[in-house]
């Protein structure tokens, strides 16, 4: 399974014009973790659901080309592109009550998902969405399949949402911000629990988020954004390495318990970046 | 405040830049300006949807008749001319005659002034009203909340039309009767809205900062919450009021609004529903302006929704 | 040593569920406190209590020596000034950054409101062309300065702020922080900062207390926290996390 994108451009109509959200965007991502870091207005967002065509309206979205496995998204029509979300890519989100529905309870919620991509009878589903509660550590499945998600507590109601992505079997699974709303220790869990899940199926996972050293601990490469586009590309492990001055600065404005200081470094931004 | 040179360099600017730039600019130079371009923005918005624009426009229409009815009319609205009665439309009665001869055009005419009138009172009495008790009830909760809102729900169970009847038997039948009627009922769900927006608002962070300045309870509400809440009923009375045009039509055709000779729609329908098969055009023509009327405030209430709340995708 | 405020056995209750349990703690004139815990720990609770937005307390909050009730005095609110975590929502959304910024002054009577306002905003490096700006119309940290410039116009002694920067980007964040400690060299403040990182809460204030499940845990000086001289297990836990996320760049840094 590959996901290639090259030239994408996302824009946006507005009463002054077109307002170009993501400028040229390219990028191929295989069984890997890939992450794409950048702050508030980058056009990380808007990249990955381009790849899900899962744009707001008023959007208009282009490529050179935009493959899922040799599905060519950019040309797809509904109908194929329900073949692609959810069955094969999964999309979790930042806040999962508003991603869950709130009037059905978690087990029913990952049942049906299940028996809509897989098939089966409902008592076949609902064991299955016991087993896929439990594979995403919850202490006490049976007991949040019949909860509801307003119960459920940031950390939980996001495993709730994983297991319930995971239902179909997906081979790529795309977080967008999706621990950024949570407390700093269930950060580090849900996103161990991504890794694990990730590689035991054997699937790709695409990382959105603002917090690049997170980012950094959990992918294998990451693509740094700027105003619509890809400033820098880099192995992970390369981070101390990073040569452009955006993603520089975005490490040095940290404060840190380790290297204190007096005044933080803060950001000279530079129009060469956007050039 | 602005201060001359700030005047002048704002005049400069109209005259160089154009008004739209000043409207528009991304640095106003004086509060008055920042309300005018924020006031403008919504207008643009508002202007770009046409059945909204329709609805406005007819509304214009309808008020510059209301106002210019006796240089616009072409008789005298209440003379009859027993000898043309229920004459076709013609030349010189162009909407024809009614059952006493007088001259339906001129009737239409002068009816808008009775017609919108009696929505303009309605309103201005209504709205102001609900939205007070609405903020107040909202902010302050307690008793203060239940006390308001039981007397809410009191005018809320009246039926308009009983309550007509009872004015009507009480004082004399009249525009006094059906504007008293419906306002008395149709203030409660103003209040009801005004309260249901305050509890929203009261819990956000900007009214906690302006909790910690030490400004009164009555401050906040009327200075902080009430100009929130006006968006709402503001959409809230544009919808009603197409009601409110039917309702006051609907009573003057029961004979409790207007006597007669007054032209107003309701009653000149009433009046003349005998004719409607033969002489189809009398009882229809005032029939047709008070749908028009009710039509163009709900597309203008509708504009001003998509405007004030928008539905995004 | 003067003791700005003082907080003693001070309990919040919502329903039946006890929020925060029997906190003490006081802090010195000029010093900053910042007070760290996880979602649910009662740290905002604590703050929220000591503005004066949440009545429903018990115990004893004394501010210069002097006790305060539930229902505060319009002194209190010229002294004590809080900042929202949420730019977005801590602007009035009708209203003008001078018509915000007014607001106070209006409210305490204190005159040369067009002077104070032009020094607030250049106080926070906010141009001043942008004075008739509504808050839809500025950035996340346009507005956060003008919250800041807002809590700083009728010149308070003490500032609580309520995880001032964790709604904004990392780099907005920076110059935020540095913003406010400016601010409190400038005017002497006293602060009380709420957050969950530890990083920047340690950045900006000399004494860190930590709070799990609405009680105080351990009180330590930043210095203390950063060198690991840490009493409590809590502590450390989250000692720890910070440090997870610190290390991948600390162990490049040579």
């Amino acid at each position: 399974m590959e996901i290639n994108v090259q030239n994408l451009k996302v824009r946006f109509a507005s009463p002054a014009g077109y307002v170009e959200a993501v400028k040229g965007v390219s990028f191929t991502l295989g069984r890997e973790k890939l992450g794409i870091v950048g702050e508030s207005g980058s056009g990380k967002s808007l990249t990955a659901r381009s790849i899900l065509k899962l744009l707001p309206k008023r959007a208009c979205m282009t490529s050179d080309t935009l493959t899922f496995d040799g599905v060519d998204i950019q040309h797809a029509d509904e109908t194929a592109m329900r073949q692609i979300r959810g069955k094969r890519a999964g999309l979790i989100m930042q806040d999962p009550k508003y991603s869950l529905n709130p009037v059905m309870s978690i087990g029913a919620q990952i049942a049906e998902t299940w028996r809509t991509h897989r098939g089966g009878g409902r008592m076949e589903a609902f064991e299955a969405a016991f087993d896929l509660l439990d594979q995403v550590k919850i202490r006490d499945p049976r007991r949040v399949a019949g909860a509801f998600p307003m119960e459920l507590s940031g950390g939980m109601g996001q495993r709730a949402m994983i297991a319930m992505m995971l239902a179909p079997n997906p081979e790529i699974l795309i977080a967008d911000e999706a621990t950024s709303a949570l407390d700093v220790s269930v950060q580090a869990e849900i996103l161990r629990l991504l890794e694990n899940l990730v590689t035991t199926r054997g699937m790709a996972l695409l990382l959105i988020s603002h917090d690049l050293p997170l980012v950094s601990r959990f992918c294998d490469r990451v693509l740094v954004m700027y105003a619509g586009r890809v400033v820098e590309e880099l192995k992970a492990s390369d981070l101390a390495r990073a040569q452009h001055p955006y993603t520089r600065g975005l490490l040095e404005c940290l404060p840190s318990l380790a290297r204190p200081c007096k005044r933080l470094k803060t950001m000279q931004r530079s129009d060469a970046w956007t050039a | 405040m602005t201060t001359e040179t700030d005047m002048s360099s704002q005049l400069t600017t109209l005259k160089t830049g154009g008004w739209r730039s000043w409207m528009l600019t991304d640095t106003p130079r004086s509060r008055r300006q920042a309300t005018a371009g924020m006031l403008y923005r919504g207008w643009l918005q508002f202007s770009r949807n046409r059945l909204a624009m329709t609805g406005f426009v007819t509304l214009l229409l309808m008020f510059a008749v209301a106002i210019l009815a006796p240089q616009l009319a072409s008789h005298d609205p209440n003379v009859q001319d027993l000898a043309h009665r229920l004459v076709a439309p013609s030349a010189l009665h162009w909407l024809g005659t009614d059952q006493l001869g007088r001259d339906l055009y001129s009737r239409l005419l002068y009816g808008t002034r009775i017609t919108l009138g009696m929505a303009v009172l309605i309103v201005a009495i209504v709205a102001p009203l609900g939205l007070l008790i609405g903020s107040v009830a909202g902010y302050a909760g307690g008793w203060i909340d239940r006390i308001l809102m039981r007397v809410t729900d009191i005018f809320l169970a009246f039926p308009k039309l009983v309550l007509a009847l009872a004015f009507v038997a009480a004082l004399k039948p009249g525009l006094t009767s059906v504007v008293a009627a419906i306002a008395l009922t149709a203030w409660p769900p103003y209040a009801r809205l005004a309260r249901a927006e305050t509890m929203v608002i009261r819990h956000a962070d900007f009214i906690s900062a302006i909790r910690l300045t030490g400004a009164s309870p009555s401050r906040i509400v009327f200075r902080h919450i009430m100009p929130l809440c006006i968006s709402p009923v503001i959409v809230r009375v544009a919808l009603d009021v197409s009601g409110i045009v039917l309702t006051a039509a609907g009573l003057g055709f029961l004979g409790m609004g207007a006597q007669a000779p007054s032209p107003e729609w309701g009653a000149m329908i009433a009046s003349t529903r005998g004719f409607i098969l033969e002489q189809w055009w009398v009882p229809t023509i005032p029939g047709v302006a008070i749908f028009v009327a009710s039509l163009a405030f709900n597309l203008l209430g509708d504009g001003l929704r998509d405007v004030f709340d928008p539905k995004s995708d | 040593m003067d003791r700005m405020i003082e907080v003693d056995q001070l309990s919040v209750r919502f329903d039946r569920l006890d929020v925060v349990k029997r906190i003490s703690f006081d802090v010195a004139k000029g010093a900053a406190l910042g007070l760290v815990g996880e979602s649910g720990s009662g740290k905002s609770t604590v703050l929220r209590a000591l503005a004066g937005l949440n009545q429903s307390w018990s115990g004893a909050i004394r501010f210069e020596g002097n006790a305060v009730e539930p229902k505060r005095t319009k002194g209190f609110f010229r002294d004590v000034q809080m900042v929202f975590q949420d730019p977005y929502g801590s602007l009035h959304p009708r209203q003008t950054i001078e018509r915000v910024l007014a607001e106070p002054l209006l409210v305490h009577g204190i005159g040369d409101v067009d002077a104070r306002i032009a020094r607030a905003m250049s106080e926070v490096a906010l141009p001043l062309a942008m004075r008739y700006r509504y808050p839809h119309q500025l950035s996340g940290g346009q507005r956060q300065r003008v919250a800041i410039a807002r809590a700083l116009i009728a010149e308070p002694k003490v500032l609580l702020l309520d995880e001032p920067t964790s709604a904004l980007d990392v780099s907005i964040q920076a110059e935020v922080l540095n913003l406010l400690a400016d601010m409190r060299e400038s005017k002497a403040l006293t602060y009380i900062m709420v957050g969950h990182n530890l990083a920047a809460v340690a950045h900006l204030c000399d004494e860190i207390g930590v709070m799990q499940n609405g009680e105080l845990v351990e009180r330590l000086s930043a210095a203390s926290l950063r060198d690991r001289r840490i009493g409590n297990s809590y502590t450390m836990r989250l000692r720890e996390l910070s440090d997870d996320i610190d290390e991948s760049f600390v162990t490049h840094d040579n």
